[in-house]
């Protein structure tokens, strides 16, 4: 059902392609001789799930990272909503971060503060016009969007791995992106959990109409995720295509992914 | 060996830039005004037995140590003032700061670092929230306003345990164990110490925060981070004293 749903959804952006996010040649290199990055170059279009795969190492997180500006990359253009974030000053980039949403692998959730507190302290530091009350229904509107309401006063320490990641995501949800980036949401987690947190992906982008780029290893994910998967090798994007393709590909090194 | 210098004076450069922007980030809002309390609870309540205990400690033994040379030239009487002269000045800040540095300095590198390693700081920068306003400003004036006072509640303390090692070998009464450390005291012995003392919160507080703000990625550097706040703020201690007594000795 959802992946029809997909297909559908597909074919119509096929007709109109807003590009949403473009990379040019993105060059990174750590310390004097470790390069990462040697010119990626990717698109994303509006209301498209773009999954990157790659080897352990092969910068696909590095990528991500320099589209938040969390790693400041050597060379290259990197666009989100047609402007170069990388000539933005740091007021202009925290105003394009905040339709960003990102999803880290640990969920990152603040150890300190209660889930509550975790999603609060995120809407209160943009949405300073919002009451207590206000407040208090926007986290649990998100809570609820990920399945989670029940855990609302709990602290990190006491929720599960998968539990952490939807709690990660409901944190994003809450400041309502229009870009969703996931970096390995199903690592770590059991078969069943993985796939709960992948329909959750597809869940977000339907009723949010979001557009995202999830980095995985997990296949599965990218299955019922993908509109369109990359393939980073080397530094470079070596192969590109939706599952189907990429499952034939000619590379076998590309294929060593499906099987 | 040139390299290593070469990275100290990084690390010297790197901290001094980290400690500049807290003086323009501080007047920037948004004021964490929550976090802020917060912190002055952490650092300034919740180290309170601790320099009781340390500041009781001082006074008593400053006392008893003290009292067999005094009493050798007859100037037993003279031993409040001392005492007290020795814990306002020099003793109490000192130690009072050194037991800040081992706990409040490590708490937030440990604290920090292990935010830094596991992500939760790239999580505010991404959020869009300033780390450095909500972590780093709130904490180090946490520090530098809760020390001083530390220092004077250890002060206080220790004036008690110097009056309790004179009752060990004699029988002085309160109030003029009392009138006789104000007659003793002067201004310009409380305020030079006084001074001092946000100094050294500012760097206990800034030097945490720089080595947590900095670890690198992985589990061992939260636990360095702790350690090399401890050192660094202990040894900031003792060059901030250095150069007080100097300057106050110039002045004074």
């Amino acid at each position: 059902m959802i992946k029809e749903e997909k297909n559908t959804q597909t074919k119509s952006k096929d007709k109109k392609q807003t590009p949403i996010i473009e990379i040019k040649d993105l060059h990174k290199t750590f310390g004097k001789d470790n390069t990462i990055l040697k010119g990626v170059n990717l698109t994303v279009n509006k209301g498209e799930d773009l999954v990157i795969l790659g080897r352990s190492g092969s910068g696909k997180s590095v990528t991500i990272k320099c589209i938040v500006g969390l790693i400041e990359p050597d060379q290259g253009e990197i666009s989100v909503f047609g402007e170069n974030v990388l000539n933005l000053s740091k007021e202009e980039l925290n105003k394009i971060r905040v339709k960003i949403g990102f999803l880290f692998q640990s969920g990152a959730l603040y150890d300190s503060m209660s889930v509550r507190e975790n999603l609060a302290f995120t809407l209160r530091a943009h949405r300073r016009d919002l009451n207590d009350e206000e407040v208090e229904n926007e986290v649990a509107d998100a809570l609820e969007s990920v399945g989670l309401a029940d855990a609302i006063d709990k602290m990190p320490s006491e929720l599960s791995g998968g539990m952490r990641k939807r709690i990660g995501l409901a944190r994003t949800l809450i400041l309502k992106p229009e870009i969703i980036l996931y970096d390995e949401p199903t690592t770590g987690l059991d078969t069943i959990t993985s796939k709960e947190i992948s329909e959750l992906i597809l869940d977000i982008k339907h009723k949010q109409k979001t557009s995202s780029i999830i980095i995985t290893h997990d296949m599965a994910c990218a299955k019922m995720t993908a509109d369109r998967i990359m393939v980073l090798k080397d530094g470079v994007i070596h192969a590109e295509g939706t599952y189907e393709e990429l499952e034939k590909n000619e590379d076998e090194w590309v294929r060593s992914f499906f099987e | 060996m040139i390299l290593s210098l070469k990275n100290t004076f990084e690390q010297i450069g790197n901290a001094t830039v980290f400690a500049k922007r807290f003086f323009k980030e501080v007047f920037i809002p948004p004021y964490e005004v929550k976090e802020f309390l917060k912190q002055c609870y952490y650092i300034g309540y919740k180290s309170l037995p601790l320099v009781a205990i340390t500041g009781f400690i001082m006074g008593l033994v400053l006392t008893l140590q003290s009292r067999p040379t005094l009493v050798k030239f007859g100037a037993e009487s003279w031993l409040p003032g001392m005492v007290a002269l020795s814990l306002i000045r020099e003793i109490a800040p000192v130690i009072t700061a050194l037991i800040c540095a081992g706990k409040i300095s490590s708490g937030i590198g440990a604290e920090l670092g292990s935010m830094k390693v596991t992500e939760q700081i790239d999580a505010m920068e991404v959020s869009a929230i300033n780390p450095y306003n909500y972590l780093v400003v709130t904490r180090i004036l946490a520090c530098t306003l809760m020390v001083p006072i530390l220092v004077f509640f250890a002060d206080a303390i220790g004036i008690i345990g110097g009056y309790v090692g004179i009752n060990i070998h004699g029988d002085v009464n309160f109030y003029r164990y009392l009138t006789q450390i104000i007659q003793s005291l002067e201004f310009l012995d409380v305020i030079p110490a006084t001074i001092k003392t946000f100094f050294f919160g500012y760097f206990i507080g800034m030097i945490g925060c720089y080595k947590g703000f900095n670890a690198s990625n992985g589990t061992e550097s939260v636990g360095r981070a702790a350690n090399s706040a401890v050192v660094t703020a202990s040894l900031s201690i003792f060059i901030i004293d250095m150069v007080a007594v100097q300057i106050t000795d110039l002045f004074f």
